[in-house]
């Protein structure tokens, strides 16, 4: 990569006894994961480009046990929750945004029955509040006109009721945005959650992300968007499944505002 | 005066209505077998979600054909139920019509049930040809043989038969249609009738109107036995449903005391266990039978109508899992009726069977299919949460036997060792910065 990134650490704000605006939690996926990577680095961008004073963890960032939660080891979830929420009130964060719906969902809905109390927005409600306050604008650039399905990912969607961000970022690339038979509320799963990104399915006729990208293909997509590492995965996987790879992208939200702005 | 039939109705309605009480009761002391529950919190938005779900129908019609149908056979259901009154009072004093003396606003009122009956029975045949007909698929799953499918159908056949005898005896009652006031429906029965004599239409119109009580009482003493029981069921069961996001799954308490115990510095973990304490059980951690659900997943299963919009709704149904969210629930609902019958046998004690929730009814098998999508919990039309009985059995199988797939304990181990489900090193994390 040739142009540097600005990503500083809540170690380095403190040293400086200064707070950031908001924490970035990158989450596992999006630190470790190549493609989830592409994801981390574009929203940074757009924080970059925005101007956004944020931090993220770095080193001290640890998983949210959403993963051993929903496989049942409360036991390990709470040990994760626990730790975690100690280093974010040793810095007295606020204000987090996530890049990621299985972090947000954790740390906004499961984090405060054991001490954590956070401001906690999705990234698509991020841009869209930083597009709303005018310090980020985008253009439709390449975009514009290009058939967009979104995926609803279920930790945003039906689990927090969040559909309209993400959708009204698309809507302002000046792209066509175009419905799945089953979307917002009745969106169907991409196959990864419940734990199921870490196991084979089980026995079955289909494969969950299987459907699911045939559901997105049937709307005649040139690019389907996603707003999750896990759903991203599943759907490029699905798309490769179905060899469509050469006509049809799959990519975060976060990723088309920062190539539409040739970030 | 011959008081026989007054006191043939009286006995009748108290048979009905007591043995439904007995199972009543019954049905409480089943539910709380379940372990307790708090709901006393956000009571304006629980109380706004039963008006809307339950006596709104507002689910109901997510789905239009289904929805509109359901909602004529409710409102049939509960505004045809006045006339039960009249009949009731009719019954136990000898009277006839007694709410006839109200003139033209006895007319509209009949009128408007005889409108409603027709329409009820219309629906009712509908759905019996989506269900045996046109066969929709949510109606043919593997759960859905044997007796849930003919409780199904014995439901619509009663309200077939309630709505036509409702019909016949009005039609029937030769001072009714001479009003002429209120028989929009039944007054096209009449010829059916024609040429028979005044005492034989008086026969035909009394067997009518007490094979139709009587068939409320049978009807109303079936549903403790049928998955019917949610025309009553749906108002507590959405006053009691999920008002947290759905996303949000409780964090056990018993599991957030030991945790803390373990990070607390200050913990002695020699000292003497509190007084009282020793013979404290530790809690059980998760769900491998109904008593460990806590009550309200229990009213949950009484409430299923086992239509199966969830199961069409689950992404891994629909890929041919066998996870059904419906079996879930109807497994639950049977388990318990073992569980309480088993406490009935034996004077009010429950005897251990060598039986189970999970294996004897719940296999691993769909627990482990399940995503955790919340699209069965958005589906149900009257609230129900099937995904919180999963997620306890699936604490049970990781906490008590330590028995979950490899791949996933793999996960969890890189958790516990590097803090995230992959074997990455922690250290590692802002690597993705400078690559």
């Amino acid at each position: 990569m040739s142009e540097v990134l600005k990503v500083p650490t809540m170690a380095e704000y403190m040293a400086e006894g200064k707070q950031p605006e908001v924490l970035f939690w990158v989450g596992c996926a999006g630190s470790f994961d190549d493609r989830a990577k592409k994801i981390t680095k574009a929203f940074v961008k757009l924080l970059n480009k925005a101007n956004v004073d944020f931090a993220v963890l770095g080193t001290e960032e640890s998983c949210t046990g959403d993963p051993a939660k929903r496989a049942g080891n409360e036991f390990l979830f709470q040990m994760q929750a626990v730790t975690n929420i100690e280093v974010l009130n040793a810095y007295e964060i606020k204000k987090i945004v996530t890049t990621c719906p299985h972090c947000f969902n954790t740390i906004k809905n499961e984090y405060p029955g054991l001490g954590g109390q956070y401001e906690v927005m999705h990234h698509t409600q991020f841009l869209k509040s930083l597009l709303s306050d005018g310090r980020l604008t985008i253009e439709g650039g390449q975009f514009k006109g290009k058939r967009i399905t979104f995926h609803d990912p279920c930790y945003l969607g039906r689990a927090n009721n969040v559909y309209e961000a993400p959708r009204d970022l698309i809507r302002k690339l000046d792209a066509e945005l175009v419905e799945m038979k089953s979307c917002k509320s009745r969106g169907l799963c991409c196959g990864a959650g419940g734990a199921q990104m870490f196991k084979e399915p089980e026995k079955g006729d289909k494969d969950i992300n299987v459907e699911r990208t045939e559901q997105a293909l049937d709307t005649q997509p040139e690019i389907i968007a996603a707003g999750c590492p896990f759903c991203n995965t599943m759907m490029t996987d699905g798309v490769k499944a179905k060899e469509k790879e050469a006509s049809v992208q799959v990519m975060d939200i976060a990723e088309l505002i920062a190539n539409a702005e040739d970030l | 005066m011959n008081f026989i039939p007054n006191i043939v109705f009286a006995t009748a309605l108290i048979l009905g209505v007591g043995y439904f009480a007995k199972n009543v009761k019954k049905l409480i002391r089943n539910i709380k077998l379940g372990r307790d529950k708090d709901v006393s919190d956000n009571k304006a938005q629980r109380w706004k979600n039963m008006t809307m779900i339950a006596l709104g129908q507002s689910k109901m019609v997510k789905r239009p054909i289904a929805g509109i149908l359901h909602v004529i056979v409710y409102v049939g259901f509960v505004v045809i139920n006045i006339e039960v009154l009249e009949i009731i009072i009719d019954g136990l004093f000898g009277t006839h019509r007694v709410f006839s003396s109200m003139g033209s606003l006895y007319g509209i009122l009949i009128g408007s049930f005889e409108i409603l009956a027709a329409l009820v029975f219309v629906s009712v045949i509908i759905f019996w040809i989506r269900r045996n007909v046109i066969k929709l698929k949510r109606f043919w799953n593997s759960e859905m043989t044997s007796w849930p499918k003919n409780d199904a159908n014995y439901i619509l056949y009663f309200e077939m038969v309630l709505m036509t005898l409702f019909l016949v005896m009005n039609a029937t009652d030769v001072h009714f249609q001479a009003m002429d006031s209120g028989n929009l429906i039944s007054q096209y029965l009449v010829p059916l009738f024609n040429g028979l004599s005044d005492s034989t239409l008086h026969i035909i119109e009394r067997s009518a109107w007490w094979l139709h009580i009587l068939g409320i009482l049978v009807f109303l003493n079936y549903l403790y036995f049928s998955k019917h029981l949610h025309i009553l069921l749906a108002f507590p069961n959405t006053y009691y449903g999920r008002v947290n996001p759905k996303g949000e799954f409780d964090n056990l308490e018993a599991v957030t005391n030991e945790v803390k115990m373990m990070m607390d510095p200050n913990v002695d973990p020699f000292a003497a266990p509190a007084e009282g304490a020793e013979n404290t059980m530790p809690e059980k951690f998760g769900a491998s039978d109904v008593k460990d659900l806590n009550w309200v997943q229990l009213l949950n299963a009484y409430t299923c109508t086992e239509c199966g919009r969830c199961t069409s709704e689950c992404p891994a149904n629909q890929t041919g899992k066998k996870l059904s969210p419906r079996k879930i629930m109807m497994d639950t609902r049977d388990r318990l009726e073992e569980v309480g019958k088993n406490i009935d046998a034996n004077k009010g004690e429950f005897i251990e069977d060598g039986k189970q929730l999970l294996d004897n009814y719940i296999t691993r098998e769909e627990l482990w299919a399940c995503t955790s999508c919340n699209a069965c919990v958005e589906a149900c039309p009257v609230s129900i949460d099937p995904l919180s009985i999963i997620m306890d059995m699936r604490r049970y199988l990781v906490m008590e036997q330590s028995a979950a797939p490899v791949e996933l304990n793999n996960m969890m181990t890189n958790i516990e060792n590097n803090g995230a489900p992959w074997p990455y090193n922690q250290m590692d994390r802002l690597n993705w910065k400078n690559e």
